[in-house]
């Protein structure tokens, strides 16, 4: 076991992907030479050579034809959008061709493309480095979308996206990069070697895809999250005493409905946390399926907690983000609902 | 009160009721183009996209330096092959207009581009194709029952009834799914391009889309990853002069050729005739040489003209002259390469009838048999669980359930 934060963690995933599998490549925007804005890639270049581990152009759409057109020649590429608020001018490319080549061709084409893009804020991006679209493309047929909150997760689920024949959106929430964040920006920053899950083993392993966590058991209620957020809800619960179960949810498509589910019948309370805007978002779905399945469960509402339905604010970062306030509120109203 | 509009608009040279009007359309002689060598860098060769390559000349004569020399066989093939795909797309644009099929589109008088090109290249090039390509199908010799079965949507449709019809592939051929959203494939040939860069593969990608569709960024990406990493790719901007109703100056066209976007990127251009079967396969067969040799991609851009509608939802008679493809001064690729074989003492009128009646009667042989594997109001049907495969490698959950439900909901429960 070594001690890794999240960006050694991805960066040790793709190094052992391009080491294990010729057909493995990388590319994105300052991917190669530089190892990557966020140095996600570091060293890689170096070690694979710059046919394999390739600079592109400023040209997102352009990114994702390449790696789809490469994917239909047999290679296995994983491609970087530097931030995924610059995920848009790729969005035909992924919608239109990559999560459908396989259906429309009927199985005869598809593309085994996993798109690495860093999400969230609380970095002081602004409206144009703090976006968190995942619910625009887990309401995509035909891609598989996942989002991890710790380093042991974010390199089994990328080897996990890198080796899946289908099309992995693989969202990084750039916040907790370098160790766990509880919602409050005035502490210390701690780093991942203060979490179990800074323990990463240095060779091959995978977490599936489609199965979400129970990173803590409780009986109180459920907290249903992902990301970041995982860590600012386990806060919220802990400052008000609560036995809270916590699911990380891991991969939005395909849905693990059943941990979901069978959790909140053995609670009877649910509020579910992201950091995404509320109207519409990821929260919705999830809501909806646990009020399908466990309504005669339920003892109280099911309350969402997200970002405000706003771009994300440079000056007022703090006030926008889906603090540990704002999730004691939820927590408090549905523990306090008959 | 609004000021007056300083706009520049571009012109549409004739619509309905006017005189067909083609002197915007920058002409040369046939044989006057020069023909460097393959391996000339780009920058040497920024003439051949603002000329025009041809090889047969007025009298239906083969002349000049892109003369392929092609055995009058071979050309007898290509003639063939040419007129396949106009008797099929003719009949299957008679029978959506009798209600079999819900939409079909023509590649009238563009038929040259796909089949000359297709028999210019290798079986193990991959083709990226648009919608308007179906000649590509007919010189790699899938069977048009097929292309027929996928029209229908019926039991033996290769798209499991996904699929609008046109919207083919063909993976052991080599050919590319169709998308329907405009212009997507041409990068992603760039990519296959690079991938067989990257494997030392001697395969090229080869990829078409009309000048209209070279308007989207798709087009662009396409470009610059052509140049940047100098992809074995040649990249086909089909000008047919209309893009529905919408003129080629409206893309781009009006000052500039669409062949000169290349050497914009350090790309080599091509202007050639694209109703000319000898020109469009030299041409095709020099790009491919200088992609397979590392010389690097080429954009070939082929004047033509789109002489059938967009598709079987429009008419062109709202927005263009009647009698503008009879003015078309290229000519029918079909009737030029049909006159050449004639003046060669390989071909002849009674010749060409007879294969067209013979061709005919494939084609309605073919269709009988297509429409007994079903059609959309007739069955056989497809199972319409088949819906469900294929959105992944393996049905997740929520997709089986969903499965379930719609089996419930068919047999009434």
């Amino acid at each position: 076991m070594a001690q890794m934060n999240m960006i050694h963690a991805l960066n040790s995933a793709m190094d052992i992907m391009l080491g294990r599998d010729p057909s493995v490549v990388v590319l994105g925007e300052d991917v190669g030479y530089f190892g990557g804005v966020f140095r996600c890639t570091e060293g890689l270049q170096r070690k694979y050579g710059e046919h394999r581990v390739l600079d592109t152009p400023i040209a997102e759409g352009g990114i994702l034809a390449a790696a789809i057109g490469m994917a239909v020649n047999g290679l296995r590429p994983v491609a970087e959008i530097q931030f995924a608020d610059y995920i848009y001018p790729a969005y035909d490319q992924i919608v239109s061709e990559l999560a459908r080549l396989r259906y429309r061709s009927a199985g005869e084409f598809y593309a085994p493309v996993t798109v690495r893009t860093p999400c969230g804020g609380g970095i002081r991006g602004g409206q144009t480095h703090s976006q968190s679209p995942e619910v625009l493309f887990a309401h995509v047929a035909g891609l598989k979308v996942v989002m991890p909150s710790n380093p042991y997760d974010a390199k089994g689920l990328l080897i996990a996206a890198i080796e899946d024949d289908d099309p992995v959106i693989y969202f990084e929430p750039k916040r907790i990069y370098n160790g766990p964040f509880d919602g409050d920006p005035h502490k210390p920053a701690v780093p991942w070697s203060t979490h179990p899950t800074g323990e990463v083993p240095e060779g091959h392993y995978t977490v599936p895809i489609g199965k979400a966590e129970i990173t803590r058991a409780g009986s109180d209620l459920t907290i249903v999250t992902y990301g970041t957020m995982v860590h600012v809800s386990e806060a919220a619960a802990r400052g008000l005493g609560l036995d809270a179960e916590i699911i990380d949810v891991r991969t939005m498509v395909p849905l693990d409905t059943d941990t979901i589910c069978s959790s909140v019948a053995r609670t009877g309370r649910c509020v579910i946390v992201h950091e995404a805007t509320r109207f519409a978002g990821f929260g919705a779905e999830l809501s909806a399926t646990v009020q399908e399945q466990c309504f005669w469960n339920l003892q109280a509402p099911i309350l969402r907690v997200a970002g405000w339905d706003t771009p994300y604010p440079h000056a007022f970062e703090w006030e926008y983000f889906p603090g540990q306030a704002r999730v004691a509120n939820a927590l408090k109203a549905v523990m306090e609902a008959s | 009160m609004v000021a007056q509009s300083r706009l520049h608009v571009p012109k549409t040279p004739a619509r309905p009721g006017e005189a067909p009007d083609f002197s915007y359309l920058k002409l040369s002689p046939a044989g006057k183009t020069a023909r460097p060598d393959a391996s000339s860098p780009s920058s040497e060769v920024r003439f051949l996209s603002e000329g025009l390559v041809r090889v047969l000349d007025d009298r239906h004569q083969a002349v000049g330096p892109w003369h392929p020399h092609l055995d009058p066989q071979e050309l007898q093939v290509g003639l063939r092959h040419m007129l396949l795909t106009r008797v099929f797309d003719d009949r299957m644009q008679r029978i959506q207009r009798s209600g079999k099929i819900s939409f079909y589109m023509r590649s009238l008088g563009e038929e040259a581009v796909s089949v000359a090109m297709a028999m210019a290249l290798r079986p193990s090039d991959m083709l990226f194709p648009s919608y308007r390509n179906q000649g590509l199908y007919v010189v790699r010799g899938r069977p048009i029952l097929d292309l027929m079965c996928q029209l229908l949507s019926n039991t033996r449709d290769m798209c499991k009834g996904r699929q609008l019809p046109v919207m083919y592939h063909w993976r052991d051929g080599n050919i590319f799914s169709i998308s329907g959203n405009l212009a997507t494939q041409f990068p992603q040939a760039v990519g296959w391009a690079m991938a067989a860069a990257i494997k030392g593969q001697d395969a090229i990608a080869v990829s078409w889309l009309g000048e209209g569709s070279s308007a989207e960024a798709d087009f662009h990406h396409a470009l610059l990853f052509a140049s940047v990493y100098k992809a074995p790719v040649i990249l086909n901007v089909v000008n047919n002069q209309w893009a529905i109703s919408t003129f080629q100056g409206h893309a781009g066209g009006e000052r500039q050729t669409f062949a000169a976007r290349g050497p914009g990127f350090g790309i080599a251009g091509v202007r050639v005739d694209g109703n000319d079967f000898l020109a469009v396969h030299a041409a095709t067969q020099w790009a491919a040489e200088r992609a397979r040799t590392g010389a690097g991609p080429t954009l070939i851009e082929h004047v033509t003209y789109r002489a059938a509608a967009h598709s079987t939802s429009d008419d062109p008679a709202r927005y263009r002259p009647k009698d503008d493809y009879e003015r078309f001064p290229l000519g029918d690729p079909i009737e030029r390469l049909k006159n050449h074989l004639i003046g060669l003492g390989e071909w002849s009128e009674e010749r060409h009838a007879a294969l067209t009646a013979e061709l005919e009667e494939h084609i309605a042989k073919s269709w009988k048999e297509a429409v007994s594997y079903g059609t959309l109001a007739e069955p056989p049907r497809l199972d319409p669980q088949l819906m469900f495969e294929d959105v992944f490698k393996e049905m997740p959950p929520h997709l089986r359930r969903q499965e379930a439900e719609l089996r419930a909901e068919l047999a009434g429960d």
